[in-house]
């Protein structure tokens, strides 16, 4: 009897709101994928922006689609710094350069979401790390 | 062109420090053997400077160097070339004060110059201040026994340009995203297409004609309006003539191709490079298999893929000399062997160079 009990509580609880850490719904996943997107969108908001530097020019007026960012080659050795960097330190280089901006902290919500619309542009490309 | 002219633009082109293989022009192919050189000219091209105010009299630098250097490099040329032709995309977003401090720059040539419409100078006040300081949209003039067009190749659907946007300003900016989904495709028109039928009418078959227009006036890729949507109807205008040569700006890249007759060339813009479309791994684009693109820039050289162009014109078709500010200059000329135009170098695949890949 007690042993029956045991097996319905468990029963409750797995079809319950505790799920197992491995156990997701394509609900969860349609959610996750709106969360993600809505950080894409607001990166090409940004990317498109006259406003992310301080004199008019948004990212896209050289890449138009986030073209010729080549986010699958990173990290590399960037030729004209002499090290290996991540995408996020380019993102930098031209928020001050063409962009005469200013740097984003690197776990910015802002430089996360620059990088997700430019990696979203080349998805499906394969990974290169180093590739120049 | 006679050797003696050659060796004065080499020393030019010495004279400005450049890293420039002269000898990669070979003299023999500069000079071809039917030409009459009594009708061989050559013209300077300058396109795409996108002078963009921040505010009052703040510019964008980097966009004002480029289009000072072309036109201070322009002036120096030897010999002098018999015009200058502005190639579109003058201003970023059309407004007075950057159309007025792009004329003035402009107004540094001491050459005579002649202009082609861009959207970026179109789509704020539909060319009006433009009319004003460079005269009409499209024109044709004759020099040296060549016809000469001009189109203004970026007008597009009427719902579009007169009914679709709140404001003027609105309108600018939505064909000034290259990449804009908002955007709408080019088109020369049907209105201007019977002005061009008109006016080719009373043109001799066997005359040469050269075709400027800002975008390709042929289909490249639709997405960032590397492209003109009648370009056929255009295509059909001047397929009936010997020597057709099309000269357009807008894509800020070197692409050439060939289809049937025409020969077509774009130009370099002074101010950045765009990506070719083949970068772009969402869409699918057709970029002429005959074109060996640039190299791929290097952003830390301002004014690396961006650059200016002289054409020789000779027995009426073209060659266009391309200098690159960082980087070696390319001449792509019309191959009489071939019947296409080709770059003088790198046209052979085993002379092409890893930069020239772009992925």
């Amino acid at each position: 009897m007690n042993r029956k009990i045991a097996a319905l509580a468990v029963a409750a609880v797995v079809a319950g709101a505790r799920l197992g850490a491995d156990e997701f719904t394509k609900k969860d996943q349609e959610r996750w994928e709106k969360e993600y997107m809505s950080v894409v969108t607001k990166g090409r908001e940004l990317f498109t922006s006259p406003k992310l530097g301080t004199n008019g020019v948004a990212c896209a007026q050289c890449h138009p689609n986030a073209a010729n960012t080549h986010p699958e080659t990173y990290p590399k050795f960037q030729k004209q710094l002499g090290r290996v960097i991540a995408l996020r330190e380019m993102i930098n280089w031209c928020l001050q350069q063409p962009l005469e901006g200013k740097p984003l902290a690197l776990d910015a919500p802002d430089m996360i979401a620059l990088e997700a619309y430019v990696a979203h542009e080349r998805r499906g490309v394969k990974l290169a790390p180093g590739k120049h | 062109m006679n050797p003696t002219d050659l060796a004065g633009r080499r020393d030019f082109l010495k004279g400005m420090g450049k890293a420039v293989a002269a000898g990669a022009v070979p003299i023999s192919l500069v000079k071809l053997a039917f030409a009459d050189p009594a009708l061989d000219f050559s013209f300077g091209y300058i396109s795409d400077s996108h002078i963009q105010q921040i505010s009052g009299t703040k510019f964008v630098n980097n966009w004002d160097r480029g289009l000072i250097r072309a036109v201070a490099e322009t002036n120096m040329l030897n010999p002098k070339p018999d015009f200058v032709v502005f190639g579109g995309d003058l201003a970023q977003l059309g407004s007075k004060p950057e159309l007025d401090h792009g004329a003035e720059i402009l107004s540094k040539l001491r050459h005579k110059l002649y202009c082609v419409m861009g959207e970026h100078d179109y789509y704020l006040d539909l060319g009006e201040y433009w009319s004003k300081l460079f005269g009409p949209h499209n024109y044709s003039f004759d020099h040296k026994g060549v016809h000469f067009v001009v189109l203004n190749s970026i007008l597009t659907h009427d719902e579009w340009t007169y009914n679709r946007w709140p404001s003027a300003e609105q309108r600018m900016l939505e064909m000034a995203g290259l990449d804009n989904p908002n955007g709408s495709p080019f088109m020369v028109g049907e209105k201007q297409r019977a002005w061009l039928a008109a006016d080719l009418a009373k043109v001799a078959k066997t005359t040469p004609l050269v075709v400027f227009s800002h975008s390709p006036l042929q289909k490249l890729y639709k997405g960032w309006n590397f492209w003109t949507d009648d370009a056929e109807e255009v295509q059909a205008l001047l397929a009936p003539f010997d020597k057709v040569n099309v000269i357009y700006g807008h894509v800020h890249q070197i692409q050439y191709n060939q289809i049937g007759r025409i020969s077509f060339n774009a130009v370099m813009a002074t101010a950045w490079p765009w990506p070719y479309p083949n970068t772009y791994a969402q869409a699918e684009h057709a970029m002429p298999v005959l074109t060996v693109p640039m190299n791929r820039a290097d952003p830390f050289f301002e004014r690396d893929a961006t650059g200016w162009q002289f054409v020789n014109t000779t027995s009426g078709r073209v060659a266009l000399e391309y200098n690159l500010y960082n980087n070696t200059n390319r001449t792509v000329a019309w191959n009489p062997a071939s019947g296409k135009p080709e770059d003088r170098v790198y046209q052979d695949p085993a002379k092409q160079v890893p930069p020239q890949i772009h992925y």
